[in-house]
């Protein structure tokens, strides 16, 4: 009716980069022309809590939170945050956990956010450059480097799967 | 000039640049989940966004500024507002020359909150107009809406959002800055001002006919609008709930409410009437559905169980079919946690050991209540652990009465601890008191927000700072201690087994700043000493 919504939720733990890589995603669906919402629980993240971002895009997007059940990707950047996520995932959809990418292409531990978000990038209908634009305004210039190895690191994993 | 980009922001942004778009002349307020970010951004814009020791005085600041002419806005969670509650009833009577805007940001489902009232309520109390945006467009849409309504009536709107607007990042279409703000200029005006009695009760009865006149505006008011539907079901709702019940239920008739207080009840009575069911779909206390019962509508409302938490999607397709089977409770993720670096755990540790009742605070140290620690007995409201440490000496048994401590960070204690330890020195405990400030040189718990204990602005710039050992010797407190909680040093440990002996009244500031501002504290004070010295070495 109006077109399809995509829904991922981000999972991880405070200092992971999940509010980040949830950011760089929701600017990519929004340089594509999407309407896009994003949706997290913020204030406790710094004391190590579990961080959960919803991005939700397409034609319209109506309430801003993934409902259990109904995410079509499940991102997770900490394994002890697969199981008290896995209930958003709707039947058929994809769960993408760090044994996504190779853990030896990532330039430091710390891209493993953007090296995740080129994992999903292969399964999403959002062109690259965009994905590309995004990691260079969202974070300082001197990251793009990094974040662009991380980022064809993950895309590698998944084509490789196919 | 070209239209300004379409930008993905969060609520609390998109009130932050209409705030700027609108020529706000100052802002204030004090931070707190999630209302935090709207003062930053507005800062970060050019605006002169201020924090202030709590809402009350944040609210007192704005007022005067409107009471200059100019537009001002004042910004707090939803628990601010009880602090800055004096205040907002009485301007509602003084009315304001310029705009004023109070922003509420509640936490239904309190992610990072003590309690989850409904300030909707404080709008119906204090009779002042109140707008409910759903999403960041209406954010910055409403913020401009609410200066336009509090300066054709003169008087202050609120402005009442929750976390998933404040903290929900849409698409949001800014018009860019508009219009000149008025000059400010003093008007004297001591009948609307002087709030004595002989003014206040001529006052009370201009109030109500401005609400009155305001209600009987808002039934044609663009702010509230008909979704056309399905004429069998019809849904009366506001807030971020209107998202949740379009996405349910899209085949249903909706009547947005954006201007929920005075209600415009013709409007409402005419939605009624045109649908086969009406049910009222909304977050928290049952507000619109009792007073639109009270207006003799007949509507549907929410099982008692939907008042409580946050309402989703799934939770309003429940609502919508009378399910009231108890919900599947989810899997818990893992809890905050004190830094395992944090040097509370150390204070904590020592509160456990000796047994102490610990009357708690509102800040990341309340995380000492959960284990390993448990070193905390009572957490109420900001700055309560002197005045509950203080009533709990009073009567208790002596033996008991000698292991209470109150515990308070640095800014609660700037907040609303102050008069607390007035209260200590004015009615001191036959057993004496012990008060432990953790000065850790930040806001922390709201993300590191500056505080007048720092002796710097919002914005980071120095400013005069409160010394709080000169504060607490200056009110009378004989034992001041300043001590650095750390490993491998037993100073504090023995600090405070000196306090608890002694049954005198006791200050121990247990200071060193927060680790995760150790860095930014490093470059600040950099940059202050080039400032003055030229180049200064680094740490």
């Amino acid at each position: 009716m109006r077109g399809r919504l995509i829904n991922v939720v981000v999972a991880g733990l405070g200092g992971q980069g999940v509010l980040k890589a949830s950011d760089i995603l929701a600017d990519a669906a929004l340089r594509a022309g999407f309407d896009v919402k994003k949706s997290e629980i913020k204030g406790m993240s710094q004391r190590g809590g579990s961080v959960t971002s919803d991005v939700r895009f397409g034609q319209i997007v109506l309430s801003p939170m993934v409902p259990p059940g109904e995410a079509d990707y499940l991102l997770v950047l900490e394994p002890t945050q697969v199981d008290p996520h896995k209930h958003y995932l709707k039947p058929d959809g994809m769960l993408i956990t760090p044994d996504a990418v190779d853990a030896g292409k990532l330039p430091n531990k710390k891209t493993l956010n953007v090296a995740l978000l080129g994992a999903l990038s292969v399964h999403l209908p959002l062109p690259e450059a965009g994905w590309l634009e995004a990691l260079r305004e969202g974070f300082p210039a001197e990251f793009f480097d990094a974040n662009h190895q991380a980022f064809l690191a993950g895309r590698a994993g998944q084509s490789q799967k196919k | 000039m070209p239209a300004p980009k379409r930008q993905l922001l969060s609520g609390d942004e998109a009130i932050a640049l209409a705030a700027r778009d609108a020529g706000v002349a100052l802002g204030t307020g004090y931070p707190g989940t999630p209302s935090t970010e709207i003062l930053e951004r507005f800062s970060e814009l050019g605006g002169l966004g201020q924090w202030s020791p709590n809402e009350k005085v944040a609210l007192e600041v704005a007022i005067g500024a409107a009471f200059a002419g100019a537009r001002a806005m004042a910004t707090m969670k939803h628990v601010g507002l009880n602090v800055a509650a004096d205040p907002l009833f009485t301007v509602a009577y003084t009315g304001v020359s310029g705009g004023l805007v109070v922003i509420s940001a509640d936490d239904p489902g309190m992610a990072s909150s003590q309690n989850e009232q409904d300030n909707r309520r404080y709008a119906v109390a204090a009779s002042v107009p109140m707008l409910e945006p759903s999403d960041s467009q209406e954010a910055y849409d409403f913020l401009l809406a609410a200066f336009e309504i509090s300066e054709r009536w003169k008087l202050p709107v609120v402005l009442r959002a929750t976390t998933r607007v404040c903290h929900s990042y849409t698409v949001v279409q800014p018009r860019g800055p508009g219009g000149t703000a008025k000059a400010p200029k003093f008007e004297r005006d001591i009948r609307a001002r002087v709030m004595i009695p002989a003014n206040a009760r001529p006052a009370h009865k201009r109030l109500r006919q401005k609400l009155a006149e305001i209600g009987e505006w808002n039934e044609t008011c663009s702010l509230n609008r008909v979704v056309p539907g399905d004429k069998k079901l019809g849904i009366i709702t506001s807030g971020i709930s209107f998202m949740h019940a379009r996405e349910a239920a899209p085949e249903a008739s909706v009547l947005k409410l954006g201007f929920t207080h005075p209600l415009p009840m013709k409007k409402i009575a005419a939605f009624v009437k045109s649908v086969k069911r009406c049910l009222v779909i909304e977050e928290g206390d049952p507000y619109l559905v009792e007073a639109i019962r009270a207006a003799g509508i007949k509507v549907e409302g929410k099982a008692e169980m939907y008042r409580f938490g946050e309402l989703s999607v799934p939770r309003v397709r429940r609502i919508l079919n009378n399910d009231i089977t108890p919900e599947l409770a989810q899997l818990a993720g893992k809890p905050p946690q004190l830094c395992d670096a944090c040097q509370y755990r150390l204070v904590f540790e020592a509160l456990r050991q000796r047994d102490c009742i610990v009357a708690g605070d509102i800040g990341c140290y309340t995380l000492g209540v959960l284990k390993p620690f448990e070193a905390m007995d009572s957490c109420v409201c900001m700055g309560a652990s002197l005045g509950v440490g203080l009533g709990l000496r009073h009567v208790l048994p002596l033996e008991q009465a000698r292991r209470v401590v109150s515990i308070i960070g640095d800014s609660t204690f700037v907040h609303s601890g102050i008069s607390g330890l007035v209260e200590m020195v004015y009615n001191p405990p036959p057993s004496g008191h012990v008060l432990i400030i953790l000065d850790n040189g930040t806001t922390a718990m709201t993300g590191h927000q500056e505080h007048p204990g720092t002796g710097r602005k919002l914005n980071h710039q120095p400013t005069n700072k409160l010394v709080l050992e000169d504060l607490a010797r200056s009110l009378g407190v004989k034992r001041v201690h300043v001590v650095e909680p750390r490993v491998g040093s037993n100073e504090f440990e023995r600090t405070l087994d000196e306090c608890l002996a002694s049954n005198e009244l006791c200050v121990i500031i247990a200071r060193r700043p927060c680790i995760l501002i150790v860095k930014r504290l490093r470059e600040l004070e950099q940059s202050e000493c080039e400032k003055k010295e030229g180049p200064c070495a680094a740490g």
